[in-house]
């Protein structure tokens, strides 16, 4: 029998691997499908605890967290296409024009 | 030794399977396998939730996740021809450090994981759910009780946002207003 923590630590080894390639990657859609990775083991924590605590509370929260999220990777990418038109790249170095 | 139920079995492939092609998406320098390999754990994630007996996230995972999400991703890269390396090993000293405070984050979470439990576990009973209720009645029938009595406002609310999304895209991708 599996139980809430086997699920809670591979939620946790994602969302760790999530926050590294955010920290590490430079090129912004990679870092973009690292925030995903972390949306995604949330989710997972959320489904788990749903499931152990006999409770739809948490899955309706999952259902928000996924809407939301096609929100943001839609106005995300947006932005992303608006910056690489004026910059020519989505190296996130380049992107350094609120820097003071 | 005894031997693995058909449950561990699926859920530790599932679980490697996840763990793995995550770190490929972060460490591949190519963008496009990266954003394949993200499709890869998104589907191992929906197997979990089977597991989980939510089918019907499962189902919105696939479709919405590994499907509408990621083409759209595909598209943008393809786009904007970022799939090649820009990475270069120019500054190897920033993934050292970056590596080290996402350990350092990952060795946080998992020492509360690690020991969490449910104490005093009272199901809301509008949106109550034992495993026979799932087996009986459907997992969707149940979540759209729920989705359309208790949590009605919030779902409307995010058919608004899903509106300003689709707007604001469009407004910030045009070449000129």
């Amino acid at each position: 029998m599996i139980g809430l923590n086997e699920y809670l630590i591979l939620a946790a080894v994602l969302f760790g691997i999530g926050v590294t390639g955010v920290l590490t990657r430079r090129n912004a859609i990679v870092i973009f499908m690292s925030i995903e990775l972390m949306l995604n083991s949330v989710n997972l924590t959320f489904v788990a605890f749903s499931r152990f605590m006999d409770s739809l509370d948490g899955q309706i929260f999952v259902f928000f967290i996924m809407t939301v999220a096609a929100a943001e990777v839609a106005v995300g990418l947006a932005i992303i296409i608006a910056i690489f038109r004026n910059k020519k790249t989505v190296n996130v170095d380049d992107m350094n024009i609120m820097k003071w | 030794m005894e031997m693995p139920t058909l449950t561990q079995i699926v859920f530790y492939s599932c679980a490697g399977l996840a763990v793995l092609s995550a770190l490929v998406v972060i460490l591949h320098p190519n963008a496009v396998r990266s954003a394949l390999f993200l499709v890869l754990t998104l589907f191992a994630v929906a197997v979990l939730y089977v597991l989980l007996n939510a089918q019907f996230i499962a189902a919105v995972q696939v479709i919405v996740y590994a499907g509408a999400v990621m083409v759209l991703f595909l598209f943008v890269i393809m786009l904007l021809n970022a799939g090649q390396t820009l990475e270069g090993f120019k500054k190897p000293v920033r993934k050292i450090i970056g590596g080290i405070f996402g350990l350092i984050m990952l060795g946080h979470i998992m020492s509360i994981a690690w020991v969490a439990t449910v104490i005093n576990a009272k199901p809301n009973p509008d949106t109550m759910a034992t495993q026979d209720m799932v087996a009986q009645a459907g997992h969707s029938e149940l979540l759209g009780m729920a989705l359309f009595s208790k949590y009605i406002y919030p779902f409307e609310a995010i058919s608004v946002l899903l509106l300003m999304a689709i707007i604001g895209s469009v407004i910030l991708a045009k070449r000129k207003l």
